[in-house]
């Protein structure tokens, strides 16, 4: 396997560490990170940041029960919450989405299908299916998108992107993304906003795929 | 470099402002950890068993932070009195940090429960190698604070875990204490207005664009102390499986 080329910028980390992704870049970011010793190694750098703000933040008292209230509770039983390992190509952040259970793919047309993972007023992410030398249909962006590979690879216009690779699109970019020859290529891709095909999809059909 | 495992330590040879407190010294015999510098710097790491000539030989030495000395009793010995020591330092911070963001003091209490509550349940998860205690927190906090006001479940990458029968590096995380030492000192000599944008930026105050769009800003000192740090993270990272 190709070592990772193509990473996640400090901004962006700086902002998941903080909180402040909306849930569908987060989902790529958390599984580019499960697969990326550098990106891990920057986003604990950046914790370290922000745990030495939290060392030197002003402080408010809290109430005065407060602490033997926590420490009346330490005993108390919980159930752990349900950790979802990586399965095949499918990082951890992904299985936890889909409750550890295999993709469910729907037909997008031309050999490309989708399992949508989450879809809302902040965006969506999904899984893509595409199979070698398929083209995912020409798009241009309405907002910014980030789209993960987790199996084979694809090429387009700025180059290749293997295992791992992310690639981040915004509105300036028009590019025809090709999955490369072999294996099925199958991406993590999120938007914050609706893409618009300028191919094969009428633009009124866009809802009804949720694309 | 070597690097000296002390696992006890005559209660005399402290004198601090916290010598005399029976807690604080009994964590700090409990768990104990000074690098010994010589000046060679080639050759390997080599721990060295506690001995006697290891406290001879120490001459510059580093010690733990007081908040690894609590969480790692907090880790291994599920000591409840070092876990109150945690919660008297954080817990007022934490509140401060998430009333910040808008939150009521009656739910920013909740969450700052949570957030100890889950210090506790998930100690084990505590890696001085690769964070200091205020690094973890920080992020729980973060997390927490997001599933429970926006109710979702923040996506989080998988964790790694340690080769079972792995021994701690005593050099590996003393220098990463160094090092965190160092990024307070370069957040301390920030100008007001400086740190005013990192604290907004690491507070989610600020979006990823935002954050990007500032350039020059003190990113460029906050950056050159990540870097540092970065090639160590990531040789630890890379003993590592998830």
């Amino acid at each position: 396997m190709k070592p990772i080329s193509h990473h996640i910028p400090d901004a962006m980390l700086a902002a998941y560490a903080a909180g402040n992704l909306p849930y569908p870049f987060a989902m790529v970011i958390a599984s580019h990170v499960s697969l990326c010793i550098e990106c891990r190694a920057a986003l604990e750098a950046h914790q370290g940041i922000g745990g030495a703000l939290l060392e030197s933040a002003e402080t408010v008292a809290v109430s005065d029960g407060l602490k033997a209230d926590i420490l009346s509770r330490l005993d108390e039983p919980h159930a752990p919450e349900p950790v979802y390992e990586r399965k095949g190509a499918l990082p951890g952040p992904v299985m936890s989405a889909l409750k550890g259970r295999a993709p469910r793919w729907k037909t997008l047309g031309m050999g490309v299908r989708q399992d949508i993972l989450h879809a809302g007023k902040d965006g969506s992410v999904r899984l893509l299916h595409i199979p070698p030398g398929q083209a995912v249909p020409d798009h241009s962006h309405n907002g910014l998108e980030l789209t993960l590979v987790l199996q084979g690879s694809f090429s387009d216009e700025t180059g290749r992107f293997g295992v791992g690779d992310l690639e981040i699109a915004d509105e300036d970019l028009e590019h025809t993304p090709i999955a490369d020859p072999g294996d099925a290529c199958i991406c993590l891709a999120a938007t914050d906003a609706p893409l618009r095909f300028r191919a094969v999809m009428p633009r009124l059909l866009q809802p009804l795929f949720r694309i | 470099m070597r690097a000296v495992i002390v696992r006890s330590v005559s209660q005399g040879a402290e004198k601090t402002a916290r010598g005399n407190d029976p807690t604080y010294m009994r964590l700090r015999i409990g768990f104990m950890l000074m690098l010994d510098l010589d000046t060679s710097r080639a050759g390997p790491i080599v721990p060295v068993m506690p001995s006697e000539e290891g406290k001879k030989v120490s001459q510059e030495k580093t010690e733990l932070s007081q908040q690894t000395v609590w969480m790692l009793a907090v880790r291994d010995d599920r000591d409840s009195e070092a876990f109150g020591a945690l919660f008297d330092f954080f817990a007022p911070r934490l509140k401060a940090f998430i009333m910040r963001s808008g939150v009521s003091a009656h739910q920013s209490e909740e969450i700052v429960q949570d957030v100890m509550l889950t210090v506790w349940r998930k100690a084990a998860m505590f890696d001085p190698h690769r964070a200091q205690v205020s690094a973890w927190i920080y992020q729980i906090a973060r997390n927490r604070q997001i599933d429970i006001l926006r109710r979702e479940r923040r996506p989080v990458p998988e964790e790694l875990h340690e080769d079972p029968g792995s021994e701690a590096d005593a050099s590996q995380i003393l220098a990463l204490e160094q090092e965190s030492r160092r990024l307070k000192e370069a957040l301390g000599q920030l100008r007001d207005d400086q740190r005013e944008i990192i604290e907004k930026a690491y507070m989610g105050e600020l979006t990823h664009q935002e954050i990007s769009d500032q350039t020059g800003l003190p990113l460029g000192t906050i950056k050159s102390r990540i870097r540092l740090g970065l090639e160590r993270l990531r040789h630890e990272l890379r003993e590592l499986k998830p």
